[in-house]
């Protein structure tokens, strides 16, 4: 449109020219939300701007991490939202959450034993609590609550002391009878009959399941638009250690230095830290999960039985998502063994018969970084500059907002905060284990 | 369902195997003092090989223990030796 410059046109001008460049800004949608879904379905979903970029490497950053998982990405926001560093970037040898965070079950919870831990999980259980709306993507946090089954009058009492372990410690936990437990899982097997008869159990009311794929993608989207560089298909192959200090890393897109690097790549923490010249407390092994054909809705709570070494809840897809124990042999293979999976599907069906006409539709595994006492080593490594989150195990996932939390206070920092101190790498040579395996029966 | 070698036994399936760590994975002994750092890392640090792993297995259902070579990733098992068998760098006693 062409007009003259005459004053009679200025209102009309103006109308034209703040026309187009409103057009411009909502021609990108940032925000999420029920409004902006609405606003695009109108507009036929052209707006929606990509939720990350895709940067060159630069040289040089103040920090580098290493693992796109959850607590990569998550360490990455922290730094940029919590400590103001932004010149941060995060390397991935493969995709986003494409490792452990996008193979796990989706459970959360806090059910530790050890005071040191309580303040750990339930840091990320509080956190994941206001995580949706803090980086403004529906992570689905789905509160339902889950169950540890106890199998006989000793387990019971064992159930007991861990009721009261976390309630000391300030988290929620509730002593469950067998009928309480028949209420939450009316087709649960509790025939006395049954080879692991139900007594009760220890609930954990604030506990439940989360996408895993959205907080991984949610991290990233809300990191990305603080400034932080996200950069995928880029494998370290060496640590430029100068003057005997963690320099940064050569990568297979060049040399990225940084004042500061954390090492945030669960089961293959132990190649990467024979690169840098030591070795950890971990051994790898492979996590299986499976999940069943999607049906209506007929397990809404998490479910664990100790004794048949089964866990399993429902996807809101209506999925019954199912997991249980290591394989027990050490593996870098993300595929798992035959054993298990019949132990797991085996146990499933003890513990629901009905479930036994469903057909199963996947299975996949993970590569998990267990310790000796299955407590995270979180810390400085003995490669000055380099920074540990790993020691993971079974349940990394559940801990995500913490790792990412407490890994950027130390990249931020230097030193430890008081969460995360007592799961230093320094506690195997000191003897400080903090063993969740005997204390709360984890089972990693 | 894997089948790993037992040297005595001929193979069996992986789910009579117990995993023992890696092999010459020495104790640190003698008179002199043993820090905490060396015993821990005897203890606890694993070389936990990404690849090719040289580890110690014992098979629980004759009960006795050997070393096997194999692959982390694919899990293709190379040899198994009873002890005193190959090359000696077992770190088991004989």
């Amino acid at each position: 449109m062409v007009f003259s410059h005459g004053a009679a046109h200025e209102a009309a001008l103006s109308l034209v020219i703040v026309r187009p460049r409103k057009r411009q800004r909502r021609a990108m949608t940032r925000h999420y939300s029920a409004f902006s879904l609405f606003k695009e379905g109108l507009r036929g979903q052209k707006g929606w701007q990509q939720a990350w970029r895709s940067p060159q490497p630069k040289p040089r950053y103040d920090i580098l991490i290493i693992g796109g998982g959850g607590h990569g990405l998550a360490t990455a926001y922290y730094l940029a939202r919590a400590h103001n560093i932004r010149n941060v970037a995060v390397i991935e040898k493969g995709w986003l959450g494409g490792g452990n965070t996008g193979r796990n079950t989706t459970v959360v919870r806090s059910n530790y034993f050890f005071p040191e831990s309580t303040a750990l999980y339930d840091l990320a259980l509080r956190l994941y609590e206001t995580l949706g709306r803090d980086i403004n993507y529906n992570i689905m946090l789905s509160q339902r609550g889950i169950i540890t089954l106890a199998h006989s009058e000793a387990e019971m009492e064992m159930a007991a002391r861990t009721v009261n372990a976390m309630q000391i410690n300030g988290t929620d936990a509730e002593l469950f009878d067998a009928k309480d437990v028949r209420r939450v899982l009316p087709l649960l097997n509790v025939s006395p009959q049954a080879r692991y008869p139900v007594f009760g159990g220890v609930w954990q009311g604030r506990a439940g399941t989360a996408r895993h794929d959205a907080v991984a993608w949610g991290y990233a989207r809300a990191a990305d638009r603080l400034g932080v560089d996200i950069i995928q298909s880029c494998e370290v192959e060496e640590f430029l250690v100068e003057g005997g200090r963690c320099r940064g890393v050569r990568t297979s897109r060049g040399e990225i230095r940084a004042e500061r690097t954390g090492m945030v790549v669960a089961g293959h923490s132990s190649h990467l830290a024979a690169k840098a010249g030591f070795r950890l407390p971990i051994t790898s092994y492979a996590l299986q999960a499976c999940v069943s054909e999607p049906i209506k809705p007929v397990l809404d709570t998490v479910v664990l039985s100790p004794g048949t070494g089964t866990y399993a809840s429902q996807s809101d897809k209506g999925e019954l998502v199912i997991g249980g124990a290591l394989d027990r042999v050490p593996s870098y293979g993300q595929r798992g063994n035959l054993p298990v999976l019949e132990d797991v599907v085996s146990g499933l069906l003890e513990m629901f018969p009905s479930f036994r006409q469903l057909r199963l539709m996947r299975q996949w595994a993970g590569i998990v970084d267990v310790t000796p006492d299955s407590s995270p080593i979180l810390g400085e490594s003995p490669l000055p500059g380099l920074f540990l989150n790993c020691g993971w195990g079974t349940g990394g996932f559940k801990a995500i907002p913490a790792g990412g939390t407490l890994l950027a206070h130390l990249l931020a920092t230097g030193t430890h905060h008081d969460i995360s101190r007592p799961f230093d790498l320094d506690r195997f040579a000191r003897g400080r284990l903090i063993d969740e395996a005997a204390g709360s029966g984890i089972a990693h | 369902m894997q089948l790993f070698p037992c040297p005595f036994c001929g193979p069996r399936s992986e789910s009579e195997f117990h995993f023992g760590g890696d092999a010459g994975n020495h104790r640190p002994e003698g008179f002199r003092a043993v820090t905490d750092g060396e015993w821990s890392n005897y203890l606890h640090a694993r070389n936990n090989p990404r690849g090719a792993a040289n580890e110690i297995w014992m098979h629980m259902t004759c009960g006795e223990v050997f070393r096997m070579e194999r692959d982390t990733v694919h899990h293709r098992v190379a040899r198994s030796f009873a002890p005193g068998e190959g090359d000696g760098h077992d770190g088991m006693a004989h």
